[in-house]
């Protein structure tokens, strides 16, 4: 027994070719505001960073690395727009230096554990049973394993590869991402559509895919856009142990950590790292409800 | 639902306004002769046998007292539970002459056999004290210590009644009294011990506050994991009468911000250091409050004279002389550090290096070129290792653009977690490496000794016949002038060799209120809580 | 829902075994002894102190032995505080956490579940803006900055705190602000994004279409779907509260249990790392499975597997 508009959805979702589906995301989103807005400033951020070499040369008229000892640390001024850090050195250019490489783990780290925790945690909940059961203990298992620990071990292992800071980083912040996307799929997957696709047949990688995973989406996007703080901040732990950037490279999350302990004395050495990184995730969070709403299957349909 | 947030926020500021100004647990403590520390981190233990750092040993100085004791204002010897003692000509028999009223706390009184089994204790091969080679002058000691002897009555140590002790020493050592200020001399209730357990037993519960006995001038009272430790004046204290603080009250915070927030609101009285980013605030704005003082301790770089370039005495002189110590001390770490320019911090029990490393980037230059990399060029990929920490990072960043400005050689750094880093230190496992010594006794053979040939500290892969004789000659001789002598000869050596690059003498940037009295700075950090007093402030 | 509890309580039993044979051998790789100092040891030192600990023996034997030990609940002495063992510091720094973390808790719910609904039941209004901007501020200002920007406000200007300690009531409210307000960001968003997916399916449409008022849509069925994902989250994050935080701990001067797990490992104090990484696996575990029972309880249509 099931509705009949059940069986409808799952035909027109089923015959929807892909190319129209994104060309209607696409339209969606180009008339959210917010979400142009903050892709927007996400572009901007990420070019100005990528571009750091040639502005620090050309617009700056400093280095990431170039220290003026006598200098020392001074508050912003029209030499040095965003002040300077203890050694003299320009903290504009040290934001740019950093921005390139904690957009990179963020992006890069949260696409990382996504990836992973999505596809374990929808096998997991809509598979079931003793599999299920067997991969949730796993992640259990990877909870209580001690994390500095593995990340000396890496370190020591495979030496100081800014790659290794997506393993070490991806090791970690899928298992709860997984455990979300697990509960939503064990609830979805008895909703009528699911068992309205079953009844017609469809092969189960395909409604994992095509029925379940965009149902995901609200969740997934909330769940990744609180990932990409916490990535950045963890990177600068991780340069702790000697696994991330080696100075004098510089990232935000060690530039908050080092503002964090003079917020006192030099304040701006903590403000502008902060106010930066504030305004990359209301950006991709404004971008990522943006794209929730395009991307949404039942708005479609309306 | 809409007035929920509203409510919430309305009964928040009304607790809050309920709070009024409270007064500091400092002023309270003043009135009650309470003096109240924070010391950096929780001990590890309060054995003075097995405990090494100086988080326990700030701690172990009140509960306490060897034959003898330290002066408050330059921790020189002072009589402690000797009251005098005597030393024969040739320098190798002290006679200490112990005072018939010291006690321990729990009434029993202090006795020389007490001291003999207390240092039985300390050579235990089993104990396995680290700072047992602080006894070592002593005829036997090593032996005994290393299991190559097993009678203790072999060893230099002799009751000759309940209160007089002779000790014999192998060689004349003028520096011995000093050495007995280290914790390693104090005497321990053997008694307590091995009712509680086994002698060489490190997990022995005697230091509990409940088992706890001791001689010094408090006693253990409360201890309590990353939380405090109270010690309170110990009434069978032979000089109980002139000790004027009631107690001592330790904190064991391990972070310098969170310490100094604590002495900001009035919750200690001192702190071991102020932050570094701090230091120049208070030396500036409130000079009343900080007491910024040289202590015995060098900041210096290892090299590993094995791995080429390194090898070459002439690339190892152009790093030493291309780097700019002042602009460090005055720009870098700016907390009074002093530029170093040998190994042994000035002034020494009197000893001050004549022999001096130049900075001179001409000469660097020509020595790098000499060696084969004239303008830097072909210089091999180098290595900076240090451990992470924000003031060895910012050293060594400011290091590496000084090489690079002035040598025009890349070096690369490298951080290490403190246990990663000490391993690779202790296999030699690195091209350059960060590194400090506290001196241990007030003598220049706690620097010296570092860099012969078998001591274990040494780690830079450097040997040399001479420095090795020299420090030997200078161990073997009970005349000051002829140690001090050698002791400048061997600093030349290790100057001109370079196997280190010294960069500044360490000053201690400690905050304190001026109503402590009877805290003198020095050149240990080591206070005698018996002569501290608290005077209230009026406000 | 008996039976589901007995059988994941009885996997709880290879699961810790395996744990704590990672744990043992990842330990052990790790370069650094627990005895290294910066000044070093002598050989016959260090002979000693490995032989007082059994260090000495065949690693394998060491892994037998400890697991006898662990099966016995003997944690072992620590390295690091050589007079105390293992479950003597646990014992004693567990209450505090525990307490500070249902402190912290309390608040993470109460701010993140109340400002998350109405955000998502006024969606795009201020109601929505203000407290989902302060939350993502709350997530872009970590626990280090959020402690010392307490302390300087509340505790150095207008001296209603200690600046640190663990003593009276007043001392837990700083700490339990700070922790909480982190949690309560997350929560926040979580809970915002849960339910406005619920919001817009098409049986919540049609039971206001069909007029049943706010409220009881929203407890009804808007809740109990829409907080699916917080309950995932909850799980081992309530986890992570109880067992302490080590950041908040070191600011405030806090003798809790979260300190341990960080410098345990830093100091190679390897019984007293193999004592906090099962204390805090079973409290993983055993909120997981809470959170997965409450799932189910969220969610009629699902059943214990």
């Amino acid at each position: 027994m099931m509705p009949e508009s059940n069986v409808q959805t799952i035909r027109r979702i089923e015959a929807e070719p892909g190319a129209s589906f994104w060309r209607d995301a696409w339209r969606r989103l180009r008339k959210n505001k917010l979400a142009l807005f903050g892709l927007a400033v996400v572009v901007v951020l990420s070019a100005l960073c990528f571009l750091e070499p040639l502005l620090c040369r050309y617009v700056i008229g400093y280095t990431y690395e170039q220290q003026d000892l006598a200098l020392g640390p001074v508050p912003p001024c029209r030499a040095h727009w965003l002040g300077t850090d203890p050694l003299g050195r320009d903290l504009l250019a040290r934001l740019l230096y950093g921005g390139r490489i904690s957009l990179m783990v963020g992006l890069l780290g949260t696409a990382v554990s996504l990836t992973i925790g999505v596809i374990y945690g929808a096998v997991s909940g809509f598979v079931g049973g003793n599999l299920d059961a067997l991969l949730m203990r796993a992640v259990d298992i990877l909870y209580a394993l001690p994390f500095t620990i593995f990340v000396i071990l890496l370190m020591v292992f495979f030496g100081q590869d800014i790659r290794l800071l997506f393993v070490a980083i991806g090791a970690i912040e899928w298992l709860t991402m997984a455990r979300i996307v697990r509960g939503q799929v064990m609830s979805l997957k008895q909703q009528e559509f699911i068992e309205a696709a079953r009844a017609l047949g469809l092969r189960p990688s395909r409604i994992l895919l095509r029925h379940i995973i965009p149902n995901l989406l609200g969740p997934i996007i909330v769940y990744a856009t609180l990932t990409v703080p916490e990535v950045i901040l963890l990177e600068s732990f991780l340069s702790f142990l000697g696994l991330g950037v080696q100075p004098p490279q510089s990232s935000w999350g060690v530039l908050i950590k080092e503002g964090a302990e003079m917020m006192e004395e030099y304040p701006w050495l903590l403000t502008y790292p902060a106010l930066v990184m504030a305004l990359t995730l209301f950006s991709l969070n404004f971008l990522g409800d943006g794209f929730r709403d395009a991307l949404d299957v039942r708005a479609s349909k309306d | 639902m809409r007035s929920a947030p509203l409510g919430v926020l309305t009964l928040c500021l009304l607790l809050l306004c309920g709070c009024e100004r409270r007064q500091s647990l400092v002023d309270i403590a003043d009135r009650a002769q309470q003096y109240r520390v924070s010391n950096g981190d929780e001990p590890a233990d309060l054995d003075p046998q097995t405990s090494i750092g100086q988080i326990e040993h700030d701690i172990m100085l009140s509960l306490f007292e060897g034959l003898v004791t330290g002066d408050p204002k330059d921790v020189s010897p002072i009589p402690g539970v000797a009251e005098r003692w005597d030393i024969s000509p040739d320098g190798r028999l002290y006679t200490f002459h112990l005072r018939h009223n010291a006690r321990w706390s729990n009434g029993d009184p202090v006795t020389a056999a007490d001291f003999l089994e207390s240092y039985h204790r300390m050579l235990l091969p089993s104990l396995a004290a680290q700072y047992s080679y602080m006894l070592y002058p002593v005829t036997n000691a090593e032996a005994f210590n290393l299991g190559q002897i097993t009678n203790f009555s072999q060893v230099g140590f002799k009751v000759l009644d309940d209160y007089t002790l002779q000790v014999t020493l192998h060689s004349p050592t003028p520096y011995l009294l000093s050495m007995m200020i280290h914790d390693s001399w104090y005497p321990v209730p053997i008694k307590t011990i091995e009712k509680l357990g086994a002698l060489d037993d490190r997990s022995n519960p005697w230091t509990r506050p409940e088992n706890f006995v001791g001689n010094g001038a408090f006693v253990l009272k409360e201890w309590r994991l990353h939380s405090h430790i109270l010690v309170e004046k110990n009434p069978a204290y032979w000089d109980a009468a002139h000790v004027r603080l009631n107690s001592i009250y330790f904190d064991p915070e391990e972070s310098y911000d969170t310490e100094e927030r604590m002495f900001r609101s009035g919750q200690v009285h001192t702190i071991r250091q102020a932050p570094q980013s701090k230091v120049q605030f208070y030396l500036k704005n409130r000079p009343a409050l900080i007491n910024d003082y040289p202590i015995l301790s060098t900041y210096f770089y290892k090299l590993n004279v094995t791995r080429p370039p390194l090898n070459d005495k002439r690339v190892r002189q152009a790093l030493a002389m291309s780097i700019d110590r002042h602009a460090i001390t005055e720009t870098v770490t700016r907390a009074g550090e002093m530029p170093a320019y040998c190994l042994t911090p000035p002034n020494t029990a009197g000893f001050t290096a004549t022999a001096r490393l130049r900075e001179d980037v001409a000469a660097a230059r020509r020595l790098l070129a000499e060696a084969g990399y004239p303008d830097g060029k072909g210089f091999p990929a180098v290595e900076l290792l240090y451990n992470t920490l924000q003031n060895h990072k910012a050293i060594a960043e400011a290091v590496q653009q000084m090489w690079k400005k002035n040598l025009n050689i890349d070096v690369r750094l490298h951080n290490e977690e403190w246990k990663v880093y000490l391993d690779s230190m202790r296999r030699t496992n690195y091209s350059i490496g960060r590194a400090g010594w506290i001196g241990d006794f007030m003598d220049p053979s706690t620097f010296m000794d570092l860099f012969t040939t078998d001591s274990g500290n040494n780690e830079t892969g450097w040997s040399n016949a001479d420095y090795d004789r020299l420090c030997r000659e200078a161990s073997n001789t009970g005349d000051q002038a002829v140690r001090y002598a050698a002791y400048q000869k061997a600093e030349a050596i290790l100057v001109d060799e370079m196997p280190i690059i010294p960069v500044y003498v360490y000053t201690n940037p400690r905050l304190i209120r001026p109503s402590v009295k009877g805290w003198y700075p020095n050149l240990l950090d080591q206070p005698n809580y018996k002569f501290i007093h608290l005077e209230p402030e009026t406000h | 829902m008996l039976r589901f509890i007995a059988r994941r309580l009885l996997e709880t039993i290879p699961v810790l075994f395996i744990i704590a044979t990672v744990t043992f051998f990842m330990m052990r790789l790790a370069p650094g002894g627990p005895f290294d100092t910066e000044k070093q040891v002598s050989k016959e030192v260090r002979a000693h102190m490995e032989a007082h600990y059994g260090l000495n023996k065949p690693l394998f034997q060491q892994y037998l032995i400890q697991m006898g030990h662990l099966l016995r609940g003997d944690l072992g002495p620590s390295f690091k505080y050589p007079s105390r063992t293992v479950n003597e510091i646990i014992a004693d720094a567990f209450p505090v956490s525990l307490e500070l973390g249902f402190e912290a808790l309390a608040v993470a719910l109460v701010f993140g579940l109340l400002a998350g609904t109405i955000a998502s039941f006024k969606q795009n209004s201020p109601w929505d803006h203000v407290p989902m901007s302060l939350a993502m501020i709350g997530l872009c200002v970590p626990t280090f900055v959020m402690g010392p920007l307490l302390i300087s406000g509340f505790a150095l200007h207008l001296d209603w705190f200690n600046a640190a300690g663990w003593f009276s009531p007043r001392d837990r409210v700083l700490p339990a602000l700070t922790l909480g307000a982190y949690y309560a960001a997350y929560i926040a968003r979580l809970t915002r994004g849960g339910l406005l997916e619920i919001l817009r399916q098409d049986f919540i449409r049609t039971a206001q279409a069909k007029g049943a008022g706010g409220a009881r849509v929203l407890f009804k069925h808007a809740l109990r779907g829409g907080l699916l994902p917080v309950v995932s989250f909850l799980g081992p994050a309530i986890a992570g509260l109880l067992t302490g935080s080590f950041v908040v701990e070191t600011i405030f001067g806090i003798p809790g249990l979260g300190r341990y797990f960080v410098t345990a490992a830093f100091n190679r104090d390897y019984f007293m790392v193999m004592g906090s990484v099962l204390f805090y696996a079973l409290f993983v575990i055993l909120l997981n499975l809470l959170a997965d029972i409450v799932q189910v309880w969220l969610n009629p249509r699902l059943r214990f597997e």
